[in-house]
């Protein structure tokens, strides 16, 4: 089977008032699947810009990008759409939830955009994706009754709800306490042992910690990629003690 | 994505924005209950006008004498004295078409009780006059063949005359004078009311035509002769057939111009209701450019909707929404939308119809017809001021539009 994600010699160039700026200029990576991947960099790394061509958001300036063996330059903008809906699950940093529309309603949404009938009882998918997330019990709950943590949970739902190959997250818990973080990525590591290939944009060292590998970018080039033993978010969020 | 999907998406879209929903559908609910009052106004006037026309008598014909020419000056319809007797007996006896037949007399002058005048209307009738206009007395009887053959002095009084000369009396076997002539009167007739061109019908005093022309008017031309077909569909036959008679008995040449003028009571109609239609067609195109106001509204409402909804664009983008998608869910947006105001314009226009009929005493009446133009002219309102917004919103960025805030 292809690798999940094959990129090479990556490079995308905006033009800005002074003139070509290289977001990133010249990135090879493969993710295979089974991965939990973090990318770190500070803002202007390249991190968030390799995250949209990544997520079929952007196209590549020059070089090639196959998700899940799919030549992803050469697609127009509706084969990208159709692409994202059945490869790509998202989860961004400001949960980026519909407002006034109940956690169900929510995790429904991507498969309304399924061409290819794949689900043939989506409401009850979407039940057993927020209850894998441990909301079973506020389906009908709109985002702003739920806390922050909760909200994020909801996204990771909509997410998985459509099995896609690849989980992208966004600074995940860039708007989260030290605890709901930890909670998070509890979570991220049980569906990684489930399977779900994740890769998380991050800034926070403690977050990459709990991934199986950290790339960390600088200046539109990967500068190191080292792979580790992840911690585990569950027993740390343990450690913490219960909530005073 | 479906239809039905792209509908209670917009719903839920319109729900939750329930009051905003229901400002910008103002202009659409207030263009098409306009429409559906004019048109219900306009049907209860045609319906009016077809009542009072059909109040003017059964399958009636009239002849005025009419324009000649024998002088080089073309005159108006009743223009000369061409119309005799002799032409109302040719026309009871040859014409098989035309069942009755009563001259009118006109001629107007005083009539007097004790120091009461009142200045109206003679007409010299036939007996069958009665019959001919389906005109009944309320009081009293109608003239007989006695009252013709000696040219009795008797008189039937319309309503207004007979309010005006006997507010608190019974007229019918009193006596008052007409061009200094004492006549009895006999009857009452019924009201009737003010023709289409606003003259009061009931403004008269009907005479047996032999008493006006031997007692009171040196006049021995007729005004009108009044014909009744035998039935609806004979009218046209019966014109046909006094056109005939005429002709002949007033020695027309083929080619040469009449000296009579024929009306049946469809032209009567038609000259009517033409009138109203153009009115009809102001009114309607005054309500259309409020509907086109109110699309306006919607049109105004939909962009702001779509920049306040960016990142709601960019989610559905990012979770595999195409453009098309995003296109199609603002534009069913905006159809619902003004669909929605065109229903409860429709049931505002009903309310506003009964409230009219109830202040007018006219029959209005919605109609299908009208209220499926109205519902489907907002639908397309909706389309036509519903594109450019939904353009907007599938021309986003999605990654410009998850970053907006």
């Amino acid at each position: 089977m292809a690798p999940v994600v094959e990129i090479q010699g990556l490079v995308r160039q905006y033009q800005t008032g002074g003139g070509l700026l290289s977001a990133l200029a010249g990135v090879d990576l493969v993710v295979h699947d089974g991965e939990m991947v973090a990318i770190l960099g500070a803002s202007g790394s390249g991190k968030s810009t390799l995250l949209n061509v990544l997520g079929c958001l952007d196209r590549p300036t020059r070089g090639s990008y196959r998700l899940a063996g799919v030549p992803v330059e050469s697609l127009d903008d509706d084969a990208l759409a159709d692409l994202r809906n059945s490869r790509l699950g998202f989860v961004f940093q400001s949960f980026n939830l519909l407002p006034r529309t109940t956690a169900l309603d929510n995790v429904l949404l991507p498969m309304l955009y399924d061409r290819d009938g794949r689900f043939s009882d989506p409401e009850a998918r979407a039940r057993e994706a927020l209850r894998r997330v441990g909301l079973g019990e506020r389906l009908f709950h709109l985002p702003n009754e739920l806390s922050g943590g909760q909200q994020q949970r909801v996204a990771v739902a909509r997410a998985l709800v459509t099995e896609p190959r690849l989980l992208l997250a966004d600074e995940p818990t860039g708007n989260l306490d030290t605890r709901t973080t930890l909670d998070v990525m509890a979570l991220f590591q049980e569906l990684h042992r489930q399977g779900t290939t994740l890769l998380i944009v991050t800034h926070e060292e403690a977050v990459a910690n709990y991934c199986s590998r950290a790339i960390t970018m600088r200046d539109g080039r990967i500068l190191s990629d080292r792979r580790h033993d992840p911690g585990d978010a569950a027993a740390d969020l343990g450690a913490l003690g219960p909530v005073v | 994505m479906n239809v039905v999907s792209l509908v209670r998406i917009a719903l839920a879209s319109i729900r939750r924005n329930a009051a905003r929903s229901l400002l910008t559908i103002l202009g659409v609910v207030i263009g098409v209950g306009a429409v559906v009052v004019m048109v219900a106004i306009g049907n209860g006037a045609q319906a009016e006008i077809a009542a009072k026309v059909a109040g003017l008598g059964t399958h009636l014909v009239v002849v005025a004498p009419g324009s000649s020419t024998r002088t080089g000056v073309s005159g108006g319809a009743g223009s000369t004295d061409s119309l005799t007797m002799e032409d109302v007996e040719k026309i009871k006896k040859e014409s098989w078409n035309a069942a009755l037949v009563s001259p009118v007399i006109q001629t107007f002058t005083m009539a007097v009780v004790g120091n009461v005048n009142w200045r109206t209307r003679i007409s010299g009738v036939d007996v069958s006059y009665f019959d001919i206009r389906s005109w009944g007395v309320s009081a009293g009887r109608v003239l007989d063949e006695a009252d013709i053959r000696t040219s009795k002095k008797v008189c039937l009084l319309g309503a207004t005359v007979a309010r005006t000369l006997y507010p608190d009396r019974d007229p019918v076997g009193q006596t008052l004078r007409l061009r200094g002539i004492p006549m009895e009167i006999v009857g009452v007739l019924e009201a009737k009311g003010q023709t289409a061109e606003g003259t009061d019908q009931d403004d008269v005093a009907l005479v047996p035509y032999s008493t006006v022309r031997s007692r009171m008017a040196g006049r021995q031309f007729l005004g009108q002769i009044l014909v009744s077909a035998r039935s609806a569909a004979a009218v046209p036959d019966a014109v046909d057939e006094v056109r005939a008679i005429l002709r002949e008995g007033h020695r027309i040449r083929p080619g040469m111009d009449e000296d009579f003028t024929i009306q049946d009571q469809r032209q009567i109609a038609e000259t009517a209701q033409g009138t109203t239609a153009v009115m009809t067609t102001l009114l309607m195109a005054v309500a259309s450019v409020s509907l086109l106001v109110g699309g306006i509204g919607i049109m105004n409402i939909m962009l702001v909707s779509v920049t306040e909804r960016t990142r709601e664009i960019g989610i559905r983008r990012a979770l595999g929404a195409r453009r098309r998608d995003v296109l199609a869910q603002f534009l069913v947006e905006a159809v619902v939308l003004s669909g929605l105001g065109g229903v409860l314009g429709t049931a505002l226009g009903a309310a506003g119809s009964v409230v009219v009929g109830w202040l007018t005493g006219w029959a209005t009446a919605v109609t299908p017809g009208s209220v499926v133009i109205a519902v489907t002219f907002s639908a397309a309102v909706g389309v036509f001021f519903g594109w450019y917004p939904a353009r907007r919103a599938a021309a986003f960025d999605p990654i410009e539009a998850l970053r907006y805030q």
